[in-house]
């Protein structure tokens, strides 16, 4: 019913728009053309300025309601997110200082330059300094961003530093698995065709690798604070995307390449409730990347604890090999003696 | 009899196309020869932009339908299930079926409205008229790229009504998830249609292509150099450039993906497990088809956009009575976007695990692009400064074009620096950014070429009210829907999600979602009164009776009101000049054909 009401309004407003626009013309043959184009040219000169102040005013609104919204006042979740964010800020100061000027400058000539009877248009076709300015100036700003964007781009996609630990998380559809290398650092081989459900075995787990003995997997993914956190990131059907906005990191899970991205986690979950002033607040994994009719449900929770409670946490964890292999007694697997902060030669993943 | 001569024609017209075409100047049409099978090139042009204003709509629909979805995701609206069944159960559109409205929404609007319905259209129209040619070079070719794409919109507006719902991974269909009909329903037959739908549109634009740079080459006028050409031809010459050369990239990465479906090859796939089922395939490379698609997906925004740019210099000159600013840096710029367009595709995909040192050639190639754009927008403005400006509704687009194009640019400079594109990318951020700086001022462009040429296509005018209420409502509404996304995106809001309702860090937005779908179906509906207005004036508007209602200078306007196929009844007007000496030596305009005076100055 109330869908047909707003039909009939919005054919009401058609029928009038058109029945003013035809009287108009009317109109205008009568009074002369030439005089009611250039009524309507004042009007249209008008029009231009006052979009400019109330767009400028309307940008500015936007920015008192939202900018509380965004990730900026509650900072970066990772150390190396702070780099992103200082970055964006200059971004946006050059880029708002070139918008604001060429805005106005493009309605302001639009209104100071419509057609007045006494007004010659001035003839310049070229001019060969002010191209000049005008090519460099934008050249130099942007080598400057660009220095400093692949200084960043250099660092976060290069190896991550001493004393990082690994998980790697595998995306399908719908959700996020996670796996951690256990005692001895190092992830055990998987081979996609190994993959079984009714046995649990839906990473599909080489269990003929030692190295997969001491392995365990969660749907939530606990880690550390303070410590860099590598993360070898596999899908098993499509491409998903781990994004991780309060880290200002992403990158792609694809199947059959595995990829990787680290960061520093700086503040414990606990920690960013307090800094949010939202008691629900979660560091969450979003999909990133179209992968189906639940990509917009592919959500992973991400849980930064401090050193104690994570080893506390780990600790209580059971591999996998030793739930699916019962009367197998992995050696060398201590499960309640972890030392995730030795540094261990990193889990080269082999695919197969 | 006239029938006969249509078989005639139609038998003959492929050994002798030229010598129908000379010989028969004014030969009696059939309405089938004229107004459908038509090898008139203005009467393509009609027939692209007509064709593309259908499409506007249902594409623009859709964005509407799915606006409603996000604006309102905890309402049902029963009405929906009774016009798409079981895509809104219970008056509630399904997830699939969401991302199907975003899939075709994408690929209508940048490869059927904005590549077809822009260049289509005006490149057909404006290169005999501008250069002084009697047609294309290839006026058979030209009616095929016609009905090339003709065929491709059949194909894809069937894929519509398939049991399984049309392609629905995205406009970028990425495989996997677009090879494995397990992954999504969309991926079934839908798939197909829309790879072979898209075949058939790169075939047209291969044809249409190749017509406009033969006959930029080779068939201008007397006089004509092609530094003499209005800026339009440039733009129109280095899009048809950037077609020919990508469009048939994207079509390998389309036939592998085809036989990836249906032939069990291994291009893109390996390494997968869906619903359950361990798939053969090893040892290909999902992101393979990403660069394959890129390469043209990158060069193909500078298609949308570079028909805009060439139109709105044209108009922004015409209209502020003085010549453009710049002429050969505006056609060093555009070569330049030409060629850099070409060499940055891997922006869009800095996280996909790509080479670090090959996303940093491609993090300074992109940001290059921001140059030869700043030089654009500095010599606009430098147009307008000191001109005699008249509010033509097409002027007003024009203008409206510099500001959405200043907007969306520096956006780019965000995304194009990879250290900021982990973060914003495939957020709301993106969102924003293309759809200012690609979709709405390229419609933008679109729009005041319509305003500026139908008084030529169609001897009438369109209604001056209607088209300044049209333009306002459209800029206002576009800031509007999209200003307040770049806040979204610096949230970290995820593009293409159906509901945020479960999400702790994106589920604040209800209020401002509901804001923009509101905004989105206002502006919809001042669409509606665009389209309204342009068959309205075909029909009945107020006649046009000076042949260069503008006072501009360039070809077209020489020819009668209502040129006839040849354009010129008589001989082609030869060239003398430029095409921009607006206010020289006191004079307002001076066409291309007037010769050069004894005492005039030199510039």
């Amino acid at each position: 019913m109330k869908e047909l009401f707003v039909i009939a309004i919005t054919v009401m407003i058609f029928v009038i728009i058109f029945q003013i626009s035809k009287a108009s013309e009317y109109v205008s043959v009568l009074k002369g053309e030439e005089k009611s184009r250039k009524q309507n040219n004042k009007i249209n000169g008008f029009m231009m300025i006052a979009f400019l102040v109330l767009g400028l005013i309307g940008a500015w609104y936007c920015n008192e309601l939202y900018y509380k919204t965004t990730l900026f006042p509650q900072g970066s979740g990772s150390v190396e997110g702070e780099e992103v964010d200082f970055m964006l800020k200059i971004t946006i100061l050059v880029t708002g200082v070139v918008f604001v000027l060429t805005q106005v400058l493009l309605f302001w000539f639009a209104f100071k330059y419509q057609e007045k009877d006494d007004r010659k248009a001035y003839f310049f076709p070229h001019n060969t300094t002010l191209e000049l300015i005008w090519t460099t100036v934008p050249a130099i700003f942007l080598t400057v961003l660009v220095v400093f964007g692949l200084k960043f781009w250099f660092k976060v996609t290069g190896e991550p530093p001493v004393g990082h630990h690994v998980v790697e998380v595998t995306g399908h559809q719908f959700a996020w698995d996670f796996r951690y290398p256990g005692k001895d650092g190092i992830l055990g081989k998987k081979n996609y065709k190994l993959y079984n459900k009714p046995t649990g075995n839906t990473l599909g787990v080489d269990f003929e690798d030692d190295k997969s003995w001491d392995d365990i997997k969660t749907n939530q993914l606990y880690l550390p604070v303070d410590q860099p956190v590598k993360m070898v990131i596999n899908a098993q059907d499509v491409i998903h995307n781990v994004g991780l906005p309060h880290f200002r990191m992403k990158m792609d899970a694809v199947p059959g390449i595995p990829t990787t991205q680290w960061f520093t986690p700086q503040y414990t979950t606990a920690e960013m409730k307090k800094r949010t002033g939202n008691p629900n607040f979660t560091y969450e994994i979003s999909c990133d990347q179209i992968c189906g009719r639940g990509h917009f449900s592919m959500r992973g929770v991400i849980v930064i604890v401090t050193k104690e409670e994570y080893d506390q946490w780990i600790s209580e964890q059971k591999p996998d090999y030793l739930t699916m292999f019962p009367n197998k007694v992995a050696p060398g697997s201590n499960p309640t003696i972890i030392d995730t902060t030795a540094n261990k030669p990193l889990a080269g993943i082999v695919k197969k | 009899m006239s029938s006969e001569v249509t078989l005639q024609q139609t038998g003959a017209a492929i050994g002798q196309i030229h010598d129908t075409h000379h010989e028969h100047h004014h030969h009696q049409e059939s309405f089938i020869t004229k107004y459908v099978f038509s090898q008139d090139h203005k009467m393509i042009a009609k027939q692209f932009l007509i064709t593309g204003i259908i499409w506007a709509i249902i594409g623009g629909l859709f964005s509407v339908v799915f606006r409603l979805q996000l604006g309102y995701p905890d309402q049902t609206f029963p009405w929906l299930e009774d016009f798409l069944g079981h895509w809104a159960k219970g008056g509630k559109i399904q997830p699939e079926f969401y991302y199907a409205l975003v899939t075709m929404h994408g690929t209508v609007l940048v490869f059927f409205v904005l590549t077809a319905g822009l260049s289509g259209t005006f490149a057909n129209f404006l290169i005999p008229l501008q250069i002084g040619a009697r047609d294309m070079a290839s006026p058979l070719l030209n009616m095929l790229s016609y009905w090339f794409f003709f065929l491709a919109s059949v194909i894809m507006i069937s894929s519509l009504f398939v049991q399984t719902g049309p392609a629905s991974g995205g406009w970028t269909v990425y495989p996997p998830l677009s090879a494995l009909g397990d992954a999504s329903s969309g991926s079934k037959i839908g798939m197909d249609l829309w790879l072979v739908s898209m075949a058939m549109f790169i075939v047209s634009s291969l044809l249409g292509g190749l017509n406009y740079i033969t006959t930029i080459l080779n068939m201008r006028t007397k006089g004509m150099s092609m530094t003499r050409m209005p800026l339009t031809m440039w733009a129109l010459f280095f899009t048809a450039v950037l077609g020919v050369l990508s469009f048939p990239v994207l079509l390998s990465g389309a036939i592998l993906l085809l036989f990836d479906r249906n032939l069990g090859t291994s291009f893109f796939l390996s390494d997968i497990v869906v619903a359950g089922k361990i798939l053969p395939n090893e040892g290909g490379s999902a992101i393979l088809f990403q660069h394959l698609f890129w390469f043209l997906g990158h060069p193909e925004v500078y298609i949308i956009l570079l028909p805009a740019m060439g139109m709105s210099s044209e108009i922004l000159s015409v209209n502020s009575r003085k010549p453009i600013f710049g002429y050969m840096a505006m056609v060093g710029s555009l070569f330049a976007i030409c060629v850099l367009a070409f060499l940055v595709w891997a922006h869009h995909m800095f996280v996909t695990g790509l080479n670090p040192f090959l996303g940093a050639v491609f993090v300074l190639l992109t940001l290059l692009i921001a140059v030869p754009s700043a030089i654009k927008v500095f010599n606009w403005l430098t147009t307008l400064w000191k001109g005699n400006i008249r509010f033509t509704p097409g002027m007003l687009f024009a203008i409206g074009f510099v500001s959405l194009f200043i907007s969306g640019g520096l956006t780019g400079i965000f995304l194009g620096n990879s250290a900021l594109d982990i973060h914003l990318h495939d957020t709301y951020f993106v969102i924003a950014h293309f759809h200012i700086v690609m979709g709405v001022a390229s419609f933008f462009g679109m729009y005041a070429g319509v305003y500026h040429w139908f008084p030529k296509m169609y001897g009438r005018y369109l209604n001056n009210t209607m088209a300044y209420i049209h333009f306002w409502i459209t800029i206002v509404g576009a800031y509007l829907i999209f200003w307040p996304m770049h806040y979204q995106g610096l949230a970290g809001m995820p593009r293409r999600y159906y509901d945020f309702s479960n999400w702790e860090s994106f589920k604040h937005y209800g209020g401002l979602n509901e804001f923009i779908s509101v905004v989105a179906m206002i502006v919809f509906a001042a669409q509606l009164l665009f389209v309204f207005n342009f068959f309205y004036s075909i029909f009945k508007g107020r006649k046009v009776k000076d042949p260069n209602p503008w006072k501009a200078n360039t070809l077209e306007w020489t020819t009668p009101i209502n040129p006839g196929h040849g354009n010129w009844p008589g001989e082609i007007p030869e060239v003398h000049r430029w095409a921009y000496d607006y206010s020289k030596d006191g004079k307002d305009f001076i066409p291309q054909n007037v010769p050069v005076g004894d005492d005039e100055s030199k510039h």
